[in-house]
């Protein structure tokens, strides 16, 4: 018997659906991320108090700590594409990947630079080689080989299948980032929201946060659909090109049936 | 709105971040109108996909 998300993924699995669907979707995911982050934005700066110890830099956290869970996030959903293209060989499933990693990168490289600005006024250093920011780092250098790999090679299904191996392997990066401040002595502080116990925010806090965090992760959502949209219109416009070329090589007229 | 004597980084990080997100936001709109383009100048030439060849009547 096929679960719900099973009929999804195979309904989804038609590209000329997806885009369909997407198209639907996307005014509507975009609209409401942009209203959460609003509101978000409402919250942390005419809402939240100043933090007992951090001041008024804790408003950096509200972009910064949703950047780094999409810096990770993305990455999984960056994996589970690839795991899809390998094993199950889904039609969508390289170009969710391809048009994952470079938003990926983007946000890794967001959550490395509010963390840096951050880290100055409160750790007084930019920057410490530390087991967390160092990870991350490794984080961002994988997106990066990511799409080096991938344009490096003339043959896409081998450039898509090189690279969902790597990202597949890569993928143990993300526990090494999650718990670096537990297994290691960090400057970088231990997870306070993600954690067994609850959140040891303030409400006050925590829920700017959220709500950023939620904006955040829709903003992703919708750029992803953009992305994958793209890639497939890419992809048309290649498959088109290339029998139009063929076409021409037989001296067959383009509008003729072939 | 009082930001503290840390301002500038707090400004800093929110002006990066909206810096990053408007131009991932503008590149994915311009590169999906460029392949849009591509592919509406290939079908105003007659290629057609498959799936569509059969919607004109060729």
């Amino acid at each position: 018997m096929q679960t719900s998300a099973q009929n999804l993924t195979s309904r989804l699995a038609n590209p000329t659906r997806f885009m369909s669907l997407s198209a639907t979707a996307l005014p509507w995911v975009g609209g409401i991320a942009a209203a959460f982050i609003a509101f978000g934005l409402y919250l942390a700066f005419f809402s939240a108090p100043p933090d007992y110890q951090q001041g008024q830099t804790v408003k950096i956290m509200f972009i910064h700590v949703p950047s780094a869970w999409l810096a990770m996030g993305i990455y999984l959903l960056v994996a589970i594409s690839s795991f899809g293209l390998l094993v199950f060989r889904h039609p969508l499933a390289d170009v969710s990947a391809k048009a994952a990693v470079p938003l990926g990168a983007a946000f890794t490289f967001l959550a490395l630079i509010t963390g840096a600005l951050w880290g100055r006024p409160m750790w007084g250093a930019y920057w410490v080689w530390d087991a967390r920011l160092t990870s991350v780092l490794i984080l961002f250098f994988l997106y990066l080989g990511l799409m080096a790999l991938r344009s490096s090679l003339d043959d896409e299904a081998l450039a898509s299948k090189l690279t969902a191996i790597l990202a597949l392997v890569g993928i143990v990066l993300l526990p090494i980032i999650k718990f670096s401040v537990e297994w290691w002595n960090t400057l970088h502080q231990p997870a306070s929201v993600l954690r067994f116990g609850g959140p040891s925010i303030h409400a006050s806090i925590l829920v700017p946060l959220l709500v950023m965090a939620v904006g955040f992760v829709l903003a992703f959502t919708a750029m992803h659909l953009m992305a994958m949209r793209n890639e497939i219109l890419r992809r048309r416009v290649k498959a088109l090109t290339l029998a139009e070329v063929s076409r021409a090589g037989a001296g067959i007229p383009a509008g003729a049936k072939g | 709105m009082n930001l503290g004597p840390h301002a500038a980084f707090i400004i800093a990080s929110y002006a990066i971040v909206a810096a990053v997100m408007i131009t991932l936001v503008a590149w994915l709109i311009f590169d999906g109108r460029r392949q849009q383009r591509a592919l509406d100048a290939l079908e105003a030439r007659g290629v057609r996909r498959r799936s569509r060849a059969g919607d004109s009547g060729q």
